[in-house]
């Protein structure tokens, strides 16, 4: 993305954050979850568009920021409580980067597949066991609007951080490991390292929207906060935008978000049937994503 | 050990023992060779020699099951491909393997921006342009990789590994598929990095290619080296011929 | 001693069947290159069909089998030609189709388990079928868990007779050790990965019905059996079925030891140390076939 590009972008954020002034109801509550949505969805592509590994994961650690809310919100100050969810994020992603990254993608899908699950039970066993406690209630004084303005904040970081790796060695180096990784590693790139550094800044992004949102719940327990379901909502977004660009996801997540806001309340029992026929339909019909139709059209118009 | 160091006083890369099996196919069996500082030495050997695992073990695809492999007096056998390349190892690939979503300026500072003498930005494309000009793509930096010619990728593939400031050059059959034109030029470009100081190992099957360029040539036979020598004795040796016609009692 | 037999051969069993729903997986990876992340979901689906077919028309399980594998073949088959040979089509290469298969088998997932959760609600299930205690080995099991183990060693036997015995085992066996050069010799890869595909699917089936003899289960419980049986393949490595079987046993005696003397909920992160333990030590699998 360019300088202007980006400084329209950072300024379109800003206006944004005047909506809580302007209705306080449906409108910021749709905001609210289009936001969390597109930070996530930029920051899967941000990793998965130039490595092309596939993350299930989003939900592991969109979780456990989320219930790093739930376990220490009244204990520490705010800003803090963000970090220490940040911190957690990066160390879980860490650990699951060293053990798959510098292997076949197969293992990274497999090992991300189920890793909500996984840390879903270990946070319920280790609450079951260790506090005695299952369940906790979220008490911290923070808004619906500032929740809006802390996701608006976060997607503008990411947008400018995206930005800046477009043009670092270290997006370079995505960029050719998403070309040939036996090229890349024959001029020099460590791979595995450049893979891990980038899988560990996405989900730090995911663990600190968890922990941004984790207000909006009264109550959480291991079960909601870990619901498999965002990563798949996540992915489809992705997938539908495009993760060629930056803001490719972004073209996904708005029409995405409203339209499953229609289909939760109009049917919520057969939520999931229809999601995933969304899904394939995305999957056979837009292989490249809006975005990437949009640039073939483009070139199609130029040639 | 030293009695290898005294027969070449000073190799740039010593080979020694190398060992590499798949399963029970022993690919490379024992192999032992060294090259000098700015020399041209060709690897031959019939198809299945064990050619392609040998640049496969030195350039860090592969790591040995035994043997040695030292750069400049630094044991390397085993590193992974990435600090083999930092250390001055570049390499081009049997089935040319360009960049096709990059631009062919974005191909070459690949190999700038992570090597030996790294370089980014302003200094990178300026070298890149030059390396370009040098391989014969001069002026076309911003075409997609996507549209060269089979030959013109070589050239590419080959600019991307000058890219690193090699000290050893792999080349695993750089100049087949080329037709006579490309396969002209490109012995004179591999010529030029000679007299430039280069130093080539290069895998080949086109002999007029070897005769033309390669000071020393090793064949290998069965993952072994059966001959080693300047180009136009060794491949006059009977045990050589015999490889490569797959004769009789031998 | 006793606590012990019976956790031994209660991992055992469940040991068994993991391999059995491994075996049909490492059919459909290693053979039509298809990484299904929907499996787990066709687990759950023959065990409510086990289930359906015993409660509402009294047909025992054993007979359930011979009605379930067959049209699983069938679904599989069809399941293969009409909604995955696009995708095959439109691969450039392998990586572009394990990737379109992963996310098109992911959607896949979320629909099949929405039309269980539909039809079936989410509650956990069971029937009671042949519960009836007997000794083995100084333990005491249900006699349906030993008639599974039965039923799945007969059925892993098979078809590794048929792989290793006759022409069209030996054209599977073929593909999955070199698919390029399959082609060549003259074998028909579309058929011979829509036939391993649907194969892999028979068995899976097998699998789910033999295991809701003895174990409950519910519509969202597909994710993890999947899991699991990605685990096995991957330990045992791809395409391989005795790789599969070791893997299989040593995951499910992990997981009864870890559920009886440490804590039951921490099996699934006990096959997650199993997996990382593969990934940081043997990579390749246990016997040194890499994963694709």
């Amino acid at each position: 993305m360019s300088n202007a590009a980006l400084g329209l972008s950072l300024l379109a954020l800003a206006a944004l954050a005047a909506l809580p002034f302007l209705d306080t109801g449906f409108w910021l509550a749709l905001a609210i979850n289009v936001a969390q949505y597109a930070v996530l969805a930029t920051a899967w592509a941000m990793f998965s568009g130039p490595t092309r590994y596939v993350s299930l994961a989003t939900a592991a650690f969109f979780g456990i920021g989320a219930y790093t809310v739930a376990v220490l919100g009244e204990a520490l100050p705010w800003p803090l409580v963000l970090l220490v969810a940040g911190v957690i994020g990066a160390v879980m992603s860490l650990l699951v980067g060293f053990a798959t990254l510098r292997l076949s993608g197969v293992y990274f899908v497999v090992f991300t597949f189920g890793l909500a699950e996984l840390v879903r039970q270990l946070v319920t066993w280790f609450e079951v066991n260790v506090t005695r406690s299952m369940g906790r209630y979220v008490f911290v004084e923070i808004s619906q609007a500032q929740i809006l303005w802390q996701l608006l904040a976060l997607f503008g970081a990411l947008l400018a951080l995206g930005t800046w790796l477009a043009r670092s060695r270290l997006g370079f180096a995505l960029r050719v490991i998403g070309e040939d990784e036996t090229v890349a590693r024959h001029v020099g790139i460590d791979t595995a390292r450049a893979k891990v550094a980038l899988f560990a800044l996405s989900s730090v992004f995911m663990a600190l929207v968890g922990a941004v949102m984790a207000p909006r719940w009264t109550y959480l327990d291991p079960a909601i906060a870990f619901n498999p379901s965002i990563s798949f909502t996540v992915l489809i977004m992705a997938l539908l935008g495009g993760t060629r660009s930056l803001l490719g996801p972004l073209l996904g997540v708005v029409p995405l978000a409203m339209l499953f806001e229609v289909l939760t309340a109009r049917f919520p029992n057969h939520f999931s049937i229809l999601v995933g026929v969304v899904f394939l339909l995305v999957v056979y019909a837009l292989p490249q994503g809006v975005s990437g139709l949009l640039a073939r059209l483009r070139r199609g118009a130029v040639a | 050990m030293s009695a290898a160091l005294g027969t070449d006083p000073s190799p740039l890369l010593r080979v020694e023992g190398l060992r590499r099996a798949f399963g029970g196919l022993v690919a490379v069996d024992g192999l032992s060779f060294s090259i000098r500082p700015g020399e041209i030495l060709g690897l031959l050997g019939p198809n299945g020699s064990g050619k392609t695992t040998a640049l496969n073990l030195i350039s860090g695809v592969l790591a040995p099951d035994a043997g040695r492999v030292v750069l400049e007096g630094r044991e390397v056998a085993g590193l992974p491909a990435h600090r083999l390349s930092r250390l001055g190892i570049a390499r081009t690939f049997q089935l040319v393997r360009v960049l096709p979503g990059l631009s062919l300026e974005e191909n070459v500072v690949a190999g700038l921006a992570f090597g030996r003498d790294p370089a980014w930005g302003t200094e990178a494309r300026a070298r890149a342009a030059a390396l370009l000009e040098r391989v014969g793509l001069g002026g076309r930096a911003a075409q997609p990789a996507s549209v060269l010619t089979y030959g013109d990728q070589k050239r590419l593939e080959l600019a991307r590994a000058l890219a690193l400031s090699p000290r050893l050059l792999l080349l695993d059959e750089w100049l087949a598929g080329l037709n006579p034109t490309e396969l002209r030029g490109g012995i004179d470009l591999i010529a030029s990095l000679r007299d430039e100081g280069c130093t080539v190992l290069m895998v080949e099957h086109v002999m007029d290619a070897i005769r033309a360029l390669a000071d020393r040539c090793v064949v290998m036979n069965a993952g072994r080296s059966i001959a080693e020598g300047p180009p136009a004795e060794v491949l006059a040796e009977r045990a050589v011929i015999q490889a490569y016609l797959g004769e009789d009692d031998a | 001693m006793e606590a012990a037999a019976a956790t031994i051969v209660t991992g055992f069993v469940l040991g068994g069947m993991y391999a059995l729903v491994a075996i049909g997986l490492t059919l459909q990876y290693g053979v039509a290159r298809i990484m299904n992340l929907a499996y787990g979901e066709f687990v759950v689906a023959a065990a409510f069909a086990a289930l359906w077919l015993f409660t509402s028309l009294g047909v025992s399980p054993l007979l359930g089998l011979v009605l379930v594998m067959p049209l699983a073949f069938l679904a599989n088959w069809a399941l293969y030609r009409v909604f995955l040979t696009p995708l095959v089509r439109r691969a450039p290469d392998a990586g572009a189709l394990e990737t379109d298969s992963i996310l098109a088998t992911f959607g896949l997932l979320f629909v099949v388990q929405g039309v269980m959760l539909a039809i079936f609600g989410g509650a956990y299930q069971s029937y009671s079928y042949l519960s009836v205690p007997v000794q083995v080995l100084g333990a005491t099991i249900t006699a349906n868990r030993l008639v599974a183990l039965a039923f799945a060693a007969v059925i892993g036997g098979g078809l590794w007779f048929l792989l290793a015995h006759t022409r069209m085992g030996t054209a599977v066996r073929a593909v999955a050790v070199n698919p390029a050069a399959a082609p060549l010799v003259g074998i028909d890869m579309a058929r011979t990965a829509a036939l391993a595909f649907a194969v892999g699917g028979a068995v899976v089936a097998a699998g789910g019905v033999l295991v809701s003899t003895f174990l409950t289960f519910n519509a969202a419980m597909g994710m993890v059996f999947t899991m699991k049986a990605l685990v096995v393949v991957i330990m045992g490595g791809v395409g391989n079925l005795m790789g599969c079987l070791v893997a299989g046993l040593l995951l499910g005696l992990t997981e009864t030891l870890v559920a009886s003397f440490v804590d039951p909920g921490l099996t699934l992160a006990a096959t997650y140390g199993l997996f990382l333990l593969v990934l940081i030590l043997r990579p390749a699998g246990l016997f040194g076939v890499a994963a694709r």
